[in-house]
Order: structure tokens, then C-alpha cells, then sequence
């Protein structure tokens, strides 16, 4: 663990973390590379789902004696969710299922983009955190539907970076910056879009206190050295954020130094 | 009785949501449960009497993003 790690605690919900890098557990090619991949990605939390169960079927058995042997802190969502009450009640199987309070909550509105129905996220945020979860909403950039969501209860928000799975990176990076100046003392987290450690590091740099991905890592041609180059990203990106980085400039300023120059 | 169970409509016998999970070899404490789109806790399923039509979800973890 670094020292700007051990120095540089993120809370959410009252909760201590020193990895600011969340990962899914989606789309791995088998459950060894999984494992393998989360530890190299160093996460303290993985993103985790309910799914249908056959009769007989021991699937969710094998998945939920992986995740608990590494030892992490999940975080249930409520993905494919198109309604409040689906999203409610899912949010509310996991919490039985899971052992925990904390809730990643979609509720998608839009099939092309997996674009979240925020009239519904913000209802179903309020229920939720009336019920007493600790709701991490999944959202849009818009400021209006953040200040909701905080009115709702909850106390991180996950904007979009792209559309889930599109790899893309941070699409909107003026709005980006609109939510971070607006909205300084709330834990914001980048969740989805991201491809590349660059955009992760990217997202660091412009303030954001942590990212969430999963595509990125499980589908990339060997996800445990993508894993591995996410955690430095995220870690340089976070260590450049604190180190307050220059101003850009629109002209050429020589960095060797003008005085002493030959043939002056 | 005729219900739908995972969206799939199953011919059972059982009276409640307990027995039903009995019956399709369901273990009840890794299971969760909702019966027409609401919650059913694990304490509450044998009160949760099934009639006809009615639509079963039985949830177990699995991989999210």
C-alpha cells in the first residue's frame, strides 16, 4: 500500500476505504481469472447482482463462495431494473441476501444507451433510503437530478462517464467538472464508461474521488495486468489530483531557463 | 395451482412460498424471494400463501457490474 493511499482515506457512508477503485464482477473468462483479477486491481469493493435461479441450481452458491472467500466489501446493484417497484424490490432482496445496506441503484430508462430513468432513480432513491439503505445512484451528469438525489437521502453520487460498457471515458468532461465544483464535500464516483487507465486517471485528476468499471478489466485481451494498470492509474490520477496540477496555458512558456542563453 | 416461477408457469402443489422452494429443491437461506413484484423476507414465506396466477421470483447472487 502506498503512503498516498494510507494518508488519503475515502468514507462512504461512514465506511473507510483506502482503494478508491471499484470493480464489477461481470464478464470474466473464468471465476479463477476473476479472483486473480481482483486482487490485482487491489479493490475493496465488488459490484455483485441477483439473478434467476434454476431449481436444483447451484450457481449462485459457487459465485457467492468466491466472492466471500476474498474477503470484500460488496455492493449489490439492482441492474436491468426498468421500474421503482422492480428496483425496490431487488434492492431489497439483496440487502436479505447480501448482509448489507448498501445499494448500487439503477433503474434504466433507455435500451441504446442504458440510460438512467432519473425520474424513477429519484423515487426509488427516496424509498430506499427512508427503508435505510445507503443508496449509491447510479445517474446522469445533470446537477438538478443530483441535488434530488442528495434531497432523497443519499450521500454518494455515481454520474456516468459513457454509457455502460461502451468504453468511452468521460464523455461530458464540462459537465463533469459542473458536478465536482458543485457539489465538493459529496463522495462522487465515475461508474461506467471507462476503457482505458487513462480515463480513470483522467477522472482522478478532475477531482472525482473514485471509479467503477468493469468491462474495461473483464474483457481486456488479459484483465489481471488490466487490472493492475487501473490500480496505477487510479493511484496516479489521485496522487496528481493532490499534487495540484499547473494551469494550462495558451502559449509556449520555455521550461530551460532564457537566462544564460548562448549566442544572446 | 398454476403459477409462474422465474417467468416460466409451473403446475406445483405447494401452499406458501416455503413449500414451493421445497418442492422445486430451492435452499431457502440462499434464496431470495418476491411474489408479484414485491419482497417476501425468508421469515415471512411461510405466511405468504400462493394462489392461482400468482408470480414467483427465487433470486440467488450472481456477477453485476
Amino acid at each position: 500500500m502506498s503512503q498516498a493511499n494510507m494518508n488519503d482515506p475515502l468514507r462512504f457512508y461512514g465506511v473507510e476505504m483506502k482503494s478508491r477503485l471499484l470493480v464489477g464482477t461481470a464478464q470474466y473468462p473464468s471465476p479463477a481469472i476473476l479472483g486473480e483479477a481482483l486482487a490485482a486491481s487491489r479493490a475493496e469493493i465488488v459490484t455483485v447482482s441477483l439473478r434467476r435461479e434454476a431449481g436444483g441450481g447451484r450457481a449462485g452458491e459457487s459465485f457467492w463462495g468466491l466472492v466471500r472467500s476474498l474477503g470484500l466489501r460488496v455492493l449489490p446493484n439492482t441492474a436491468g431494473c426498468r421500474t421503482v417497484k422492480e428496483a425496490v424490490a431487488t434492492a431489497q432482496m439483496a440487502r436479505e441476501l447480501f448482509g448489507t445496506n448498501w445499494i448500487k441503484l439503477e433503474v434504466v430508462g433507455e435500451e441504446d444507451l442504458l440510460a438512467p430513468d432519473v425520474f424513477g432513480l429519484v423515487e426509488a432513491a427516496r424509498i430506499l433510503c427512508d427503508e435505510g439503505f445507503d443508496v449509491f445512484p447510479y445517474t446522469t451528469d445533470d446537477l438538478v437530478v443530483a441535488d434530488k438525489l442528495l434531497d432523497a437521502g443519499c450521500k454518494v453520487l455515481m454520474p456516468w462517464g459513457a454509457p455502460i460498457g461502451s468504453g468511452r471515458g468521460l464523455n461530458n468532461l464540462f459537465a463533469l467538472r459542473a458536478m465536482r465544483a458543485h457539489f465538493p464535500d459529496i463522495p462522487l464516483v465515475i461508474d461506467a464508461g471507462l476503457g482505458a487507465p487513462s480515463q480513470a486517471a483522467h477522472a482522478f485528476e478532475l477531482g472525482y474521488d473514485a471509479v467503477l468499471l468493469n468491462t474495461a478489466i473483464a474483457r481486456a485481451g488479459d484483465p489481471v495486468a488490466m487490472a493492475r494498470a487501473f490500480a496505477a492509474a487510479c493511484e496516479a490520477g489521485r496522487t496528481a489530483f493532490l499534487a495540484q496540477p499547473m494551469e494550462p496555458r495558451d502559449m509556449a512558456a520555455p521550461s530551460t531557463p532564457v537566462l544564460g542563453r548562448a549566442f544572446s | 395451482m398454476k403459477i409462474v416461477v422465474n417467468g416460466e408457469t409451473r403446475d406445483v402443489r405447494a401452499p406458501d412460498l416455503a413449500a414451493l422452494l421445497a418442492e422445486l429443491d430451492y435452499p431457502p437461506e440462499l434464496v431470495a424471494t418476491a411474489v408479484n413484484e414485491s419482497f417476501v423476507r425468508a421469515r415471512e414465506r411461510a405466511g405468504r400463501v400462493l394462489t392461482d396466477g400468482d408470480r414467483v421470483e427465487i433470486l440467488t447472487p450472481r456477477q453485476g457490474g
